[in-house]
């Protein structure tokens, strides 16, 4: 099973083509596929490289990957095909995915800031897509990234991932490190599979190697130098690069934070942050200028308790929710139900973000001189109701964020900024109750609940209608 | 094939025809009970009758604990309720539904798949299989490749690691889960008739060896008539408590 295949070989009725990648564990080879299994996308076929000389590793990995893969779906996966026999010709074809490979990218490191940012957060939607399907990939590194021409961010190779349904063959793998060692998380290296934060400390190396052109803990060879990310804080990346700002910092370091329940919480949060640096709240992360002995105690202290993270119902632990508020009528009386609704959901979830958002029309109500009229003016006007409305909540504001978008269409607006966020759950009121039935079809709230990808919550004033004598 | 396993039915006829049904509307072609068809629950004889039935029909059964105590001479320890439920059960039983429960095998084995109530080194031994190394005892007593069982009344799946170890894995109920036969496997099904996770819903486990796939289900089933018949018939209410509530 070592040997290569030649250009033409044929493999399970597929036609095996160029051979794109000779690594440790496997190949991966451009393919045609057999007429029944052409889905009208180019394809790859990736071999394990099984055989006697090779560690069983190979085939539980292979075995992983065979279970999960097909498991998977959206655009952040390459789209599985069709998987071989493990004793016969263990194969998993897949989508070949065109785009340029994030090694590529980390080898021109340190890139632009806004270009930390864009990838950052494609690649923390990548996470947070694999994590809502109950998988956990263990073995992010720069060489399972491709970026696609559209920004999108495809993550590869699933042979180490852990899937929250399924037994884990590796599970008992000591002193396991998935896959390199400048990425493997403190949890993985105290043999714990099963922490969906784990791939929020890997991606946390990946943001600071964008932004500085250096690894946080380098590449250590041995286990005991892999050890010292649990106790050794690393240099902030502010000291290597001073034009990085506080907030990336915050946001980089507390990625790397040794306890993992000191890191973001889920990927869907440290992509909003990435996208709303001025809601970053900032911490002594954000304006560290170099590894102090008290921090480093504190590191280490921290990361000897550990509260375990569960990969069931990932997002819906902690979720994304966003809350529609209506600052054109302020004294609308579905408001207060609105908020008793939002104060009851967000109590219910220990670990959440909360998006406020007011679409308000884009073109200015009328002519004025006041401050208020002017289109500026006006925002902050909204921005200010907006807090109001929050305010009761005593929400600390790294909880919450307020958004006031300017759109012709409020439905429309709503649906795009909750995939945008990846939000989980999103709130908004009924239409008014006094309008006609035809309005509940020509409302915000039947497009939003028609076509969101998540749940939708809408929110009614209970009233007890007239009933004539 | 698909293949339905069932244990520690425990007298619960409510709870045996809803795993029957579930298991029959979900393509079981086949069907395997493994012990303890009797104690604790208010039906020894409906049980056991429809379990003799689908004996007859080519259905697999082997002998529990609950079982071996339904015989005159029989040891082991059961606590005051147990045993008032088997004393019951045992003036309830004619003696053709005793004779069934008595020349039940204690395992059997049908191609690489072996059935079992405890654990198959030593099955009389009526040992827990609570840990990985349980389990590699249990597996070490015969080449299976799959082995299934009760006994106790969680769910669970263990298998074999790389290291040659066997790794427990706590099942998601109705997840169909990949059990290549390269490796060993070992499953506790689960009880039919007398949950104890606090949830009161039937438990038993479904095999395809075709597609190498093992389903754990849990099934809902009307408790309370189950709870009300233990009542009715004079056994320790606290028996009835415990099925209504699944502790």
């Amino acid at each position: 099973m070592l040997e290569r295949f030649a250009p033409g070989a044929q493999l399970d009725g597929f036609v095996v083509g160029e051979c794109i990648h000779a690594g440790g564990n496997a190949f991966i080879y451009k393919a045609t596929p057999p007429p029944e299994r052409d889905h009208g996308f180019p394809v790859v076929l990736k071999v394990p490289a099984i055989g006697r000389a090779q560690p069983t590793i190979a085939i539980e990995s292979f075995e992983m990957e065979e279970m999960i893969h097909p498991l998977l779906s959206g655009s952040h996966v390459p789209r599985f095909v069709s998987a071989g026999d493990l004793s016969a010709t263990p194969y998993v074809a897949m989508e070949y995915v065109d785009g340029e490979s994030l090694t590529a990218i980390i080898a021109r490191a340190p890139v632009p800031l806004d270009e930390v940012v864009r990838i950052g957060g494609a690649l923390a939607d990548a996470v947070s897509s694999v994590h809502t399907q109950e998988v956990i990939h263990l073995d992010i590194k720069p060489e399972n990234f491709i970026l696609r021409r559209d920004g999108l961010a495809v993550l590869l190779d699933f042979g180490f991932a852990h899937h929250a349904r399924y037994p884990d063959l590796l599970a008992e793998r000591q002193h396991f490190a998935a896959g390199s060692s400048p990425y493997v998380s403190p949890e993985q290296l105290r043999n714990d599979r099963s922490d969906p934060r784990s791939d929020l400390f890997a991606l946390g190396v990946l943001l600071y190697e964008l932004a500085t052109g250096t690894q946080p803990f380098g590449a250590p060879t041995t286990y005991a130098g892999m050890r010292d990310r649990l106790w050794r804080a690393p240099p902030p990346p502010r000291a290597i690069a001073a034009e990085i700002p506080p907030w990336l910092q915050e946001i980089i370091l507390r990625c790397l934070e040794p306890a993992a329940e000191s890191r973001y919480q889920s990927a869907a949060h440290l992509a909003f942050d990435l996208r709303h640096p001025e809601q970053v709240p900032l911490t002594d992360r954000a304006t560290r200028t170099q590894v102090g002995a008290l921090s480093q105690i504190g590191h280490w202290w921290r990361s000897r308790r550990e509260r375990p993270a569960s990969l069931r119902n990932a997002g819906i632990q902690a979720p994304v929710i966003m809350v529609a508020i209506d600052t054109n009528h302020p004294d609308d009386e579905r408001h207060p139900a609105l908020q008793w609704t939002t104060r009851q959901i967000v109590s219910l979830n220990p670990e959440f973000r909360l998006l406020c958002v007011s679409v308000i029309s884009a073109a200015p109500l009328g002519e004025g001189a006041t401050d208020n009229e002017t289109a500026s003016g006006r925002h902050l006007q909204h921005v200010l109701r907006l807090r109001q409305w929050i305010e009761p909540l005593k929400l600390p504001t790294s909880r919450r964020s307020l958004h006031v978008i300017e759109s012709a269409s409020a439905g429309d607006t709503l649906l795009e900024l909750a995939r945008a966020n990846n939000v989980n759950l999103i709130v908004l009121g009924a239409p008014w109750p006094k309008q006609k039935k035809l309005a509940w079809l020509r409302s915000v709230a039947s497009n939003v609940a028609a076509n969101a990808q998540c749940s939708v919550h809408i929110v009614r004033v209970l009233r007890t209608p007239h009933r004539p004598v | 094939m698909r293949i339905a396993l069932l244990s520690d039915i425990h007298a619960n006829l409510e709870a045996l025809t809803t795993c029957l049904a579930h298991a029959r509307d979900n393509g079981a072609s086949r069907y395997a009970f493994l012990g303890d068809l009797v104690g604790y629950g208010a039906d020894p004889r409906g049980v056991v009758d429809v379990v003799s039935r689908y004996v007859k029909e080519g259905a697999l059964a082997v002998k529990g604990n609950h079982d071996e105590a339904i015989e005159e001479d029989a040891k082991g320890y059961f606590n005051d309720a147990a045993r008032a439920a088997i004393d019951w059960a045992r003036d309830s039983l004619d003696d053709e539904q005793k004779r069934f429960l008595a020349t039940l095998p204690l395992m059997l084995r049908e191609g690489d798949i072996c059935f079992v109530h405890a654990s198959a080194a030593s099955p009389a031994r009526w040992n827990y299989i609570d840990s990985g190394s349980e389990a590699q005892h249990c597996i070490d007593a015969t080449d299976a490749t799959y082995t299934f069982c009760g006994h106790l009344h969680d769910q669970a799946l263990y298998f074999t690691t790389g290291q040659g170890r066997m790794h427990e894995f706590r099942p998601i109920p109705g997840t169909p889960i990949p059990v290549r036969d390269h490796r060993r496997w070992l499953a506790i099904v689960g009880t039919v008739g007398q949950p104890r996770d606090r949830n009161p819903a039937a438990a038993y486990t479904m095999f395809d060896r075709e597609r190498e796939e093992v389903t754990f289900h849990r099934v809902a089933y009307d408790a309370g008539a189950a709870a009300d018949k233990i009542r009715k018939c004079g056994l320790p209410g606290s028996l009835a408590y415990r099925v209504e509530l699944g502790i």
